[in-house]
């Protein structure tokens, strides 16, 4: 049970670096990407094929979060430039990257056991300072995701992380001000894929391989954890937005450990979090509907109580 | 001495080659010298809105050129006229960010004519300067800076978007109905303060209005448009003199029909 609860920990703070890029995207630039089913496997894929020819796993990662990068530039040139429809645009990548990353990877899947991997070194330095390896990557993985969320608050409340956050939130407006909305969409993209694609080689690195299928569902996965989080949470300001994200995805680790552990298939997971996401998504709306029917019945009684005691 | 704003010749068509092509603007010439401030009044579908989104580059002119302070803007993309262009629109909601704080926006007018970096869009010193500014409302908007635009009433939003648009001191300033959507003493408030602001920043301002007292009392030029073009250009001098009944009149005499509109105020 201990080690689960830690292993959904892990896990969920892995997931949450990406949980944070889609939330940028999302939530920020009110841009549905669903390029990052493709770019969190380029993540593992790059990372994983660079590992095993011998290269340095922070220089992998890096690489990895590069082409991430690269990858999102792509979506938003299709979408800006190309005029085509955000979703699509964000598809199109994602179908391309499949092929891409086949091609990185040479195979459909990469085994990383015994190599060298920036998990392994952070248990080795661990051993090396406090000559214990237990927390070590929970520890590692949490400074990593910390930084994360310390950036992106950070990068939000610079000059073009003003423009970012207009063009997602009044684009009109913020074109008057002289800002290449276009540019913007461009640049969050990218940084968002960049996230996502660290996600996906920090957990190609974690569980230990790198598959070409591990990207499927990564978008509704980061958006339970978005929406998740904003229901726990909050998002009065960026700083509680991006600390909810990183919650939302711990939470759902350990809901979907609760799941498994109660006797749900694994291959059930991805139903069960399509139906978080669609609850979350049509709940608010629902309660707005039954709260609506409440009232209309409330002034109804009312007036029939008002118009009998007229007639007394 | 060059105009700020000098349009030449300018023609806009929609639909054109169907059934349903209409002409917007026909043949727009006009010019503004610096400091001019020229109130624009028109029936329905005279083209005033066009006017403005050909200035602003939301709509590209099938005929002429649109200079600004000498340059000729016409490839100049919407965005990039921005730096010389301020703007606010009739929809309160349209011209600031309501899911960000008041000096968080007021960052961004800040920026309108710089570089944007990777610097901390509201510092400390930059905060004192948006207070100054917002003081000068006496809105108490200074007290608020880290509240959430979509918090503000619509009046308060449009007085924000209008220290927002004129911040930087744009070359020209449109002004697009910016007063219609308010009750009427909001729509005083910002009437005023229009008046406060672009007589103390000299600023080259075309305004729209569907206001008739609004565009007597307001700048030293009035012109009417009608069906695309300018029918009449009233100089300062003879502006002073004027009354609602006597653009009506001079509507009827020109047109040879009645002025009709919707939406026009005539009181």
């Amino acid at each position: 049970m201990y080690n689960a609860l830690i292993g959904s920990l892990e896990a969920g703070l892995i997931f949450s670096i990406m949980a944070l890029g889609v939330y940028l995207t999302f939530r920020i630039l009110d841009f549905p990407d669903l390029t990052v089913d493709g770019s969190f496997t380029t993540g593992g894929a790059v990372a994983a094929a660079m590992i095993t020819s011998g290269l340095s796993p922070l220089l992998s990662t890096v690489t990895a979060i590069v082409i991430g990068c690269l990858a999102g530039v792509f979506t938003g040139i299709l979408h800006t430039k190309g005029k085509i429809n955000a979703l699509l645009a964000g598809i199109l990548t994602a179908i391309a990257l499949y092929s891409i990353n086949l091609r990185i990877m040479g195979k459909a899947n990469i085994p990383l056991l015994n190599q060298e991997t920036i998990l392994s070194q952070m248990n080795a330095l661990s051993q090396s300072l406090f000559s214990t390896e237990s927390f070590a990557i929970l520890i590692g993985i949490g400074v990593l995701v910390l930084l994360a969320k310390l950036f992106i608050d950070w990068f939000l409340r610079t000059e073009i992380g003003l423009c970012i956050r207009a063009t997602g939130n009044n684009p009109r407006m913020i074109r008057s001000f002289s800002v290449n909305t276009d540019n913007m969409i461009i640049l969050g993209l990218a940084i968002s894929n960049g996230f996502v694609a660290l996600g996906g080689a920090l957990w190609a690195q974690y569980q230990g391989f790198a598959d070409i299928s591990m990207g499927i569902g990564t978008i509704i996965v980061a958006l339970a954890s978005v929406i998740i989080g904003e229901v726990l949470f909050g998002s009065r300001s960026i700083a509680v937005a991006t600390l909810a994200a990183i919650g939302g995805a711990i939470v759902y680790r350990i809901v979907v450990a609760i799941a498994l552990r109660v006797g749900l298939n694994p291959s059930d997971m991805k139903l069960m979090t399509a139906s978080i996401v669609i609850l979350a998504l049509i709940a608010p709306k629902l309660i707005a509907i039954i709260r609506k029917k409440r009232k209309k019945k409330y002034r109804s009684v009312i007036s029939n109580v008002n118009s009998k005691m007229e007639a007394k | 001495m060059t105009p700020m704003l000098k349009l030449s010749m300018i023609h806009k068509s929609f639909n054109q080659g169907t059934v349903d092509e209409r002409v917007a603007l026909n043949n727009i010439q006009l010019q503004l010298a610096e400091g001019d401030f020229v109130t624009v009044i028109g029936s329905n579908g005279a083209g005033k809105s066009t006017l403005m989104n050909i200035i602003s580059g939301v709509l590209q002119p099938d005929e002429g050129t649109i200079e600004i302070d000498g340059r000729v803007t016409n490839r100049m993309p919407e965005y990039d006229r921005g730096r010389l262009i301020g703007r606010v629109f009739q929809d309160p909601m349209a011209g600031t960010s309501p899911a960000m704080t008041i000096e968080e926006n007021m960052a961004i007018a800040y920026g309108r004519d710089k570089q944007r970096t990777v610097r901390i869009g509201v510092n400390r010193k930059r905060r004192e300067m948006f207070k100054e500014t917002l003081e000068t409302l006496h809105l108490g908007l200074e007290n608020r800076l880290s509240a959430k635009v979509g918090l503000l009433s619509g009046g308060e939003r449009q007085a924000l978007s209008l220290v927002m648009a004129t911040f930087t001191k744009p070359k020209v300033l449109l002004l697009d109905e910016h007063t219609a959507a308010l009750d009427p003493s909001r729509e005083q408030i910002i009437t005023k303060l229009t008046k406060e602001i672009v007589e103390r920043d000299k600023l080259t301002t075309l305004m729209i209005t569907h206001n008739m007292q609004q565009a007597l009392d307001l700048g030293n030029r009035l012109i009417m448009m009608d069906s695309g073009t300018i029918i009449l250009d009233v100089p300062q001098e003879k502006k002073q003199n004027l009354t609602i009944q006597g653009l009506i009149n001079e509507f009827s005499r020109i047109r040879g029909a009645n002025f009709v509109s919707d939406r026009t105020v005539l009181a």
